[in-house]
């Protein structure tokens, strides 16, 4: 058995790592975005003319948590807790570590700050790259922990109707909700793959230091199915 | 762990998270693979796998297990790929460290894409970085192996 010495490669690649500060703070941004997403939380019942009394305040919970759907059985009006499911599902949804997969164009992104993807690669026929430069030339089905590359079955970009990278949870609900702009997937295949799909599930095992999107793929799958069953209601824009 | 490089088989007892590349270098003495970065941002250990560009320094070699390797030195008998004459006969390199990786990217697009376009090349080739500054001279290489005008320099 012939070994080798990873901690020269893993040596190298910290004081690389220094040198190109790819990792930014990422404490600030999610701070601020959790501000973001419990003001979302606080005005749920002002949208559609619903006075605001009949949307209790949720639990509080921290930035990498989620709310469970039985957390919304406090908000009586039933369109109006399924507004409020999408809202709590939306922190998934628009986590950096998940929407950097969801680019509008072709350039995927990175990091916390989103930042376009270096090498500057691009989106390619089958949203896996293109020839010479795919995605699996360096990703590979699951992290690669001395060379800090990720990775999950299937590596690939989201389809190009499913980016919404910039885009807000009320027109990425509008988005999901559309057959004709969402590549006619049913409301059913999205909550499957919410629910179940392995590169989607990376989101909260992306590994090394990066930061997970909140809570559970588990938990995600279970907003995004009482959601539906509630009736798929979008946010209003002023619940954003 | 069986591997087939270069077209000849290989039985490795190595750890299977090894990186290829050490495998292909220390073990098996292919050292026409260079060891750029280590965390697949510079393209000089691009080596075919099943065809497929990939980076070996980030590529354990249980991820090859019973698939094939070519790697520079496997390119072509007598370094006669139309990419690897296209090279010589516009002098590409300069210090030549990048360009065993930049050659196989660029094999790899032309077998997927015998006639590519500049954006082709361009997206095919932004991972391959040269510090010795090449890059009108690959992607004019890369043309005349296409069959396509040069492009000069």
């Amino acid at each position: 058995m012939i070994e080798w010495v990873p901690g020269v490669q893993r040596e190298f690649q910290l004081s690389h790592r220094s040198l190109v500060a790819r990792d930014a703070p990422v404490q600030p941004f999610a701070m601020q975005r959790e501000i973001i997403m419990a003001a979302a939380i606080s005005v749920a019942g002002c949208g559609g003319g619903s006075p605001r009394s009949t949307s209790p305040p949720l639990r509080a919970v921290a930035a990498n948590e989620l709310r469970a759907p039985a957390d919304f059985a406090v908000i009586g009006d039933r369109a109006q807790r399924s507004r409020a499911l999408f809202v709590e599902a939306s922190r998934v949804l628009m986590h950096p570590r998940c929407a950097n997969c969801h680019p509008v164009g072709d350039e995927p992104r990175h990091d916390m700050t989103m930042v376009p993807h270096e090498p500057p690669v691009v989106r390619g026929s089958y949203d896996a790259g293109v020839a010479g430069m795919e995605c699996q030339t360096c990703h590979q089905d699951r992290n690669q922990q001395l060379a800090r590359v990720p990775g999950a079955p299937d590596w690939r970009l989201a389809p190009i109707e499913l980016g919404w990278v910039g885009k807000s949870a009320v027109e990425i609900c509008h988005l999901l909700t559309d057959p004709q702009r969402n590549g006619r997937r049913s409301l059913a295949r999205i909550v499957a793959g919410g629910s179940r799909d392995q590169l989607i599930g990376w989101g909260w095992h992306p590994g090394d230091d990066r930061e997970p999107a909140p809570g559970t793929q588990q938990q995600f799958g279970a907003l995004l199915s009482a959601w539906v069953e509630t009736g798929a209601a979008c946010p209003e824009e002023s619940q954003r | 762990m069986k591997v087939r490089v270069n077209g000849v088989e290989h039985s490795l007892d190595v750890d299977p998270e090894m990186p290829l590349l050490w495998a292909l270098r220390d073990v098996l003495g292919l050292t026409g693979t260079k060891y750029g970065c280590g965390e697949a941002l510079c393209g000089a250990c691009t080596v075919h796998l099943d065809g497929h560009a990939v980076r070996s320094c980030v590529t354990p070699v249980r991820r090859v297990e019973g698939r094939a390797v070519t790697t520079i030195e496997g390119l072509s008998a007598t370094t006669n790929h139309p990419v690897q004459l296209a090279w010589l006969e516009l002098r590409v390199p300069q210090c030549g460290f990048c360009q065993g990786g930049q050659i196989m990217t660029a094999a790899a697009l032309l077998a997927a894409k015998p006639q590519p376009t500049d954006d082709d090349i361009d997206a095919a080739m932004v991972g391959n970085l040269c510090r010795c500054g090449t890059y009108p001279r690959i992607r004019a290489a890369i043309r005349k192996a296409a069959g396509l005008p040069e492009d000069k320099p």
